[in-house]
């Protein structure tokens, strides 16, 4: 066996903050063969990046490298010079970035950043370098690579940003690719073309790849290593398919159990407790102490050793440990059976249970509703053309039921959203909602609606005032729907719809920032609620969310529908969501809906042909590995 | 017999604000959460301080009345049909808390401390020899920043170019921030037809030179009312109240040309606003949009409104100077810092130089709007809920 290609050892990285040092990497070891693909997976900052960026030595003036040896062919990195560090970026190790938009510079023609990137590191003259990257345009299927060569990346769309920047990170044939969440940024159908572009180039140069990503089908599907990172160390290690076969950690284990798909349809996602400790105050023994399952007595002190439990497949979990086990320290703090429990309604709500739903009747229906964005043009503004954003849609929402927008970004899908909601008005339609048409209603008609139809948006740093405090947030609404409520009878209110959506009416004084992404996302739903709508569009509500919120956040939306009878419109792209959450789904692909059903019926059979792009695009996990993801 | 000035008002209503403030401070709100965390920055509380001082100095020095006149037995005078005459000359409290650096001043110009003028004279000894040299001060030592060409003491000018720069420093804000909040938001928020009319004023007023816009303005409207100094019979109404003030006029014209900058800014961040989920989620409500405006939109804009204000304050004292340096600023009659730095131009290019006049209309300003800077980023940070608790 050949030596590996990149080697690392004890990579220790901490960096600066207020309140302390932040242990990001602590400890990692792993190894990447020459031409094969390793990934770090993990939720968002639990470290993969900050190992990324260690490893290119490219940390921020707030990071430093406090241990550990990073060797590439033979060689170690971490003793470099700086100028023999940039000599080796680029030209033995590249990386590609998450967000194609803002990692090509705007005044530069992508022919002369390629040019830059070759001739920083090949004594070539301009025109060999040209011809050269040319060639690489067209390697990483951008044809016309002449004409393409004096584009500005503005011209490009996403995906083909990400080609360019691909053919810059190769232009040099590295060693080592490092690939940190190349696809999260793009669509669907993207993502599939880039992963098997990435894994064309590999092949074609031999380089090896650093995948890191919170997607596990996509590591199950293309990586042949793979590393699970749980707050700064790697918990678990195994072969890919071993480690989806047999995940050992019970983090592993959680994780892949909450991830949204169809065969989970009916019972609730599983959920991890608590949150991950901030990196500054580390628990002393295992990291996962005090949100796992199977904790024992000596789990919080003694600290995990990673050992290799079978071929290849390391973890660090005491539960394997047949010396710790024979100690005294392996006593199970509680006993859970590993039942998932199902959906309930925290106690203390005020939600009446067992509303009478009357399932199966139309709550809003829309036809033909055309939503179009003027494009001015001349002196005087003059509408010169339109844009079609939403171009003659239908739709059903029953009532108690959800139905699923899908479509790639730009398809128009969030417009068609906000114009049922009448945020703004359609230029053509019926929004028939509860047997009235509301497409052409103003102002004072609206308003009776609006406490039934509600909104969740997606991104929950946005979607609060920063400077309201949450009660002032969800008060709103009350003010100006229930004029009849007073102060008190608010305040009742806003306790009874934040303990529904779990978070402690005692926080109501607090400001948005006091909270984490997934507790935001919770005062979003709290903030709909508050009104007792009876139709909520969920505009891409979880998508920017970490796995395992994401699996709370939709059990929450499951428990209110099952409480209330609500329903949903749920707004998205991811097809894993639709599959566990949604009754019917409607495909939308440039301003129309072009397949609409049940959703195991399209699923199943895919009649247009974008649906059906669309479905093979998504990479899957076997539908046969999840029963066997049993905590042991 | 009190005179009130036009620009007695604006200290009156900056001096009632700031006090409306302290005072709502001492209830629960959300002014009293804001001065807890002031309190936290050392800093800050220092430069409030010294904002205090200046504050005073104004404000006593926008207190004034006229004497009856006296003659020399003491007894008032009176005019023929028995009405009691008063001085011309309106005395602030400042002026009459500082009896003796009002009226210590000198032949010229004298050095910090010093205890002889600063030129030469010939003079007549005792024993009739005549010698030149440089005579002995009035008031030795007495000057602790010497004084100018007309031998005032240039402590006591600094003291009293104070209440111009306050008034000028914030009253030209008080035109700027409401205008330009006021027609940004709506230009922003509204778009269309609202976007275009305000844009095409803003960028109309700044295609037009500054400088020219508050000449013809000045020479339209301030070279006829009180230039300062003395008060004219005709100037004031009921003998008390003096509408026409030079420097009235002055912060109104400052306030016309310099409130397009913040306008634009605060019309792009409400374009940016506009589109937050929040306000989506709001509208979502059936919100009207003035409760938009009101919740969501302005309070975001006031760390925008806190910066450009600290910047401009130091902006406008020293824009006084230069008009003034042009003959269009402040009456000659008026201490003001800008005129002081406009005398010492001709006091630089002689030789020794004289440079106390310089030096202290530097060390007033500077002392101003450094607290005010590091007190108005402390106020911006207190109004961020996102900042405290670090």
């Amino acid at each position: 066996m050949s030596s590996p290609t990149l080697e690392v050892k004890n990579l220790r990285t901490y960096f600066r903050t207020p309140a302390g040092a932040a242990l990001a990497v602590d400890r990692v070891s792993f190894s990447i063969e020459k031409g094969a693909t390793f990934a770090l997976v993990g939720e968002s900052g639990c470290g993969k990046t900050a190992a990324a960026l260690s490893i290119m030595q490219l940390l921020p003036p707030a990071g430093y490298l406090a241990g550990g040896e990073i060797m590439l062919n033979g060689r170690n990195l971490t003793e470099l010079s700086e100028a023999e560090k940039r000599d080796v970026r680029g030209k033995n190790v590249s990386m590609i970035f998450q967000e194609p938009m803002t990692s090509l510079n705007p005044v530069f023609t992508i022919g002369e950043q390629i040019v830059e990137a070759i001739r920083l590191h090949r004594k070539k003259d301009y025109n060999a370098a040209k011809e050269a990257s040319i060639r690489m345009l067209s390697d990483v299927g951008l044809p016309g690579g002449a004409s393409l060569f004096h584009e500005y990346p503005h011209r490009l769309s996403g995906g083909q940003r990400q080609r360019v920047m691909i053919a810059m990170a190769l232009a040099c044939k590295p060693d080592l690719l490092i690939a940190d969440e190349p696809t999260t940024a793009l669509d669907v159908t993207i993502q599939d073309e880039i992963i098997k572009l990435i894994n064309k180039m590999k092949a074609s140069t031999g380089a090896s790849v650093l995948l890191i990503t919170h997607n596990m089908a996509l590591v199950y599907r293309n990586a042949d290593t793979a590393a699970v990172m749980y707050a700064g160390k790697i918990v678990e290690s195994a072969p890919a398919k071993g480690l989806f076969r047999r995940p050992m950690h019970p983090y592993t284990i959680k994780l892949l159990r909450s991830i949204p798909a169809q065969e989970k349809r009916g019972v609730p996602l599983d959920t991890i407790k608590g949150v991950v400790p901030p990196a500054t105050s580390y628990p002393e023994g295992c990291r996962f102490s005090g949100r796992c399952p199977r904790e024992m007595t000596g789990c919080a002190a003694v600290e995990p050793r990673l050992s290799e439990y079978d071929a290849g497949h390391v973890a660090a979990c005491h539960l394997w440990d047949k010396e710790f086990m024979a100690t005294g320290q392996s006593r199970p703090l509680e006993t859970i059976t590993d039942a998932l429990a199902p959906i309930t309604s925290p106690e203390g709500s005020d939600i009446d249970e067992g509303k009478t739903l009357e399932e199966g009747k139309t709550l809003l229906e829309v036809r033909g509703l055309k939503t179009y964005y003027p494009v001015s043009a001349g002196l005087f503004k003059r509408a010169a053309g339109y844009v079609k954003a939403v171009d003659g849609i239908a739709l059903i929402v029953k009532k108690g039921a959800t139905t699923a927008l899908v479509g790639e970004s730009g398809c128009g899908k969030t417009t068609a959203g906000k114009t049922i909601i009448r945020l703004r008005a359609p230029d053509a339609g019926e929004i028939i909602f509860k047997g009235t048409d509301v497409a052409n209603f103003t102002g004072a008609q609206l308003k009776p609606m609006r406490s039934s139809m509600q909104m969740i948006f997606q991104d929950p740093y946005s979607a609060l005032n920063p400077r309201l405090t949450i009660k002032a947030t969800i008060e709103e609404g009350l003010k100006v729907l229930r004029p009849d409520m007073d102060a008190s009878a608010r305040v009742k209110k806003i306790s009874a719809t934040l303990k529904r959506v779990g978070i402690t009416p005692e926080m109501m004084e607090r400001y948005p920032h006091e909270f984490s992404g997934g507790q935001r996302q919770r005062i979003g739903i709290a903030r709909a609620l508050s009104v007792d709508p009876e139709f909520i569009i969920c505009d891409e509500a979880i998508s920017s969310q970490d796995v395992s919120i994401q699996a709370q956040i939709l059990n929450l939306l499951k428990s209110i529908q099952r409480d209330s009878g609500i329903s949903y419109l749920f707004i998205t792209h991811d097809l894993g969501v639709v599959e566990y959450i949604a009754d019917y789904v409607s495909v939308m692909f440039a301003g129309k809906i072009v397949e609409d059903g049940p959703v195991e019926e399209i699923f199943a059979n895919p009649k247009h042909e974008y649906t059906r792009k669309l479905l093979s695009a998504v990479p899957r996990i076997d539908k046969e590995l999840p029963p066997l993801w049993t905590l042991p | 017999m009190p005179v009130i000035l036009s620009t007695d008002l604006i200290v009156y209503f900056v001096v009632s604000a700031a006090l409306y403030f302290g005072l709502s401070a001492r209830n629960d709100g959300r002014a009293r959460e804001v001065w807890f965390e002031i309190r936290k920055n050392k800093l800050a509380l220092a430069s409030m301080c010294v904002l205090c001082l200046y504050g005073a100095a104004a404000m006593a020095d926008s207190i004034r009345f006229r004497d009856a006149l006296v003659d020399e037995k003491g007894a008032p005078v009176v005019s023929s049909d028995g009405a009691v005459l008063y001085s011309p000359q309106p005395l602030s409290l400042l002026d009459r808390a500082l009896p003796g650096m009002r009226g210590n001043s000198e032949k010229t110009y004298s050095a910090p401390f010093s205890d002889r003028l600063f030129v030469k004279e010939t003079m007549e000894t005792p024993d009739g020899r005549v010698v030149r040299d440089y005579p002995l001060l009035k008031h030795p030592h007495d000057h602790a920043l010497g004084t100018d060409r007309i031998g005032a003491d240039i402590l006591f000018t600094a003291l009293k170019g104070v209440r111009t720069a306050i008034v000028i420093g914030t009253g030209a804000t008080v035109v700027i921030i409401p205008f330009a909040i006021f027609f940004g938001v709506i230009a922003g928020y509204f778009g269309g037809f609202a976007d275009d009319a305000v844009q095409y004023v803003y960028t109309t007023l700044a295609s037009i030179p500054g400088v020219l816009l508050i000449v013809s303005f000045m020479l339209l409207f301030g070279s006829r009312g009180y230039q300062g100094g003395v008060v004219a019979a005709k100037d004031a109404v009921l003998a008390v109240f003096v509408p026409n003030d030079r420097l009235f006029w002055l912060c109104l014209i400052l306030g016309i040309t310099s409130w397009t900058d913040l306008c634009r800014l605060i019309r792009g961040e409400t374009l940016k606003l506009r589109e937050m989920d929040y306000v989506q989620a709001s509208l979502a409500f059936g919100s009207s949009r003035m409760r938009v405006i009101y919740t969501h939109i302005v309070p975001n804009l006031m760390h925008l409104v806190l910066i450009t204000f600290v910047l401009q304050f130091s902006g406008l004292v020293l824009a006084e100077s230069v008009l003034s340096y042009i003959g269009i600023g402040v009456g000659p009659q008026t201490a003001s810092w800008g005129n002081m730095i406009n005398a010492s131009r001709l006091e630089l290019s002689r030789e020794p130089v004289v440079w106390w006049n310089l030096l202290g209309a530097f060390v007033f300003m500077f002392a101003l709007v450094l607290p005010a800077n590091v007190f108005g980023d402390a106020v911006r940070d207190a109004l961020d809920p996102r900042l405290r608790n670090r």
